[in-house]
């Protein structure tokens, strides 16, 4: 196991995924056999870091559950401990197609972005989803693309491809509750170049999202309110002065 | 100026009540069950309501200043309820601040048992 064939590895968070995180996982070795993927187990109850074990995942147990941005930054973490020099992020309950990952690497890799964001609505089809939640999606996508002043449409997508300045930016700071918007927000502080790519995502294979109505009014007001104040934050240093 | 005084049985009454706490918090940090840090609020706010209950000059002439008339004791529920609030607030700041630390903790806990499991692994 040599620092050299180490060179990229995919995160993916997962709570209680153990009959989706097998699947992941196999679809990612079998998008590119040289991936590594570490599996972040975020307090799961079930089998999933077994089942992640089984599947030849690098596995890192919570002790308990962090929530997602606390997961994914574990994650983050675990990268940067290693030395990995490009990282992709995808979620573990089989909603992100790893046949899609060339799509979100591709301006990664050209050096044409720090951080690429997979967006179901940037041109790409097969998602659906309520109403409310498409309103409250399309809203924080007009209000994040206002202060970053560069147009955004999926701000809550975790189907991401980060390169290593970025990596070193969230392994020591992410935001914990709901990180993908905030984590826009303070991507473009720091000067990163953040780019979209449209990509197609599935629906989930088994079990229920985790966000009910309730939750995502909650959600909103939360992500409102950090945003606002994020705006009041004195200006954050560039990410090579971290 | 009409204003009413303090009541002589008002003053004594909320004064020693303001001790009873001074000395509570006191007793609390000697024996340790109580960081000072956190205390310093604490013992603020029981000083400040013993100088107000016992000064009953002060206390009306403060009631004057904040256009209380009638009955100038209101100003011991006010200024005890600010300083609850504030230590409240401070409260919230450190619940804060410790949630935070676990979470960097926890995620530390696990990546050091994931390096310790892959060392194993490999020897």
């Amino acid at each position: 196991m040599s620092a050299e064939t180490r060179r990229w590895i995919a995160i993916v968070p997962a709570y209680n995924e153990e009959r989706n995180i097998g699947q992941v996982i196999d679809e990612l070795r079998a998008f590119d056999p040289g991936l590594d993927v570490v599996v972040v187990s975020d307090g799961s109850a079930d089998r999933t870091a077994e089942v992640a074990a089984e599947h030849g995942a690098h596995v890192v147990r919570l002790p308990f559950n962090l929530g997602i941005g606390g997961a994914v930054q574990t994650g983050f973490r675990y990268a940067h401990e290693n030395g990995y020099e490009l990282v992709v992020r995808c979620d573990g309950d089989g909603q992100h197609d790893p046949s899609e990952l060339s799509k979100v690497l591709a301006p990664v890799l050209a050096g044409e972005a720090d951080i690429a964001v997979g967006s179901r609505f940037a041109g790409g089809e097969g998602y659906r989803s309520s109403a409310t939640r498409r309103i409250g999606i399309r809203l924080l996508a007009l209000i994040v693309s206002a202060i970053a002043r560069q147009r955004v449409t999926d701000t809550t997508s975790g189907f991401q491809a980060l390169n290593r300045k970025a990596l070193e930016l969230f392994a020591a700071d992410y935001p914990h509750d709901y990180p993908e918007v905030e984590g826009m927000v303070m991507t473009i502080k720091h000067r990163l170049r953040l780019r979209e790519v449209p990509v197609t995502m599935r629906e989930r294979e088994h079990g229920r999202s985790s966000i009910t109505a309730l939750r995502s009014i909650y959600y909103m007001a939360k992500v409102l309110v950090a945003l606002f104040v994020g705006l009041f934050r004195r200006r954050v240093v560039p990410a090579e002065h971290l | 100026m009409i204003a009413s005084g303090t009541p002589l049985k008002v003053s004594l009454a909320a004064t020693a009540a303001s001790l009873v706490l001074v000395l509570v918090v006191f007793e609390l940090i000697r024996s340790r069950r109580l960081r000072e840090r956190y205390a310093l609020l604490w013992l603020l706010t029981g000083l400040v309501l013993v100088v107000l209950s016992a000064w009953r000059g002060g206390l009306n002439t403060i009631a004057g200043w904040l256009g209380v008339r009638g009955y100038p004791p209101a100003v011991l529920f006010a200024v005890g309820l600010l300083f609850v609030i504030l230590v409240l607030l401070h409260y919230s700041t450190v619940i804060s601040r410790l949630s935070d630390q676990n979470v960097v903790l926890a995620q530390r806990l696990a990546l050091l048992e994931t390096k310790l499991e892959e060392r194993g692994e490999r020897s």
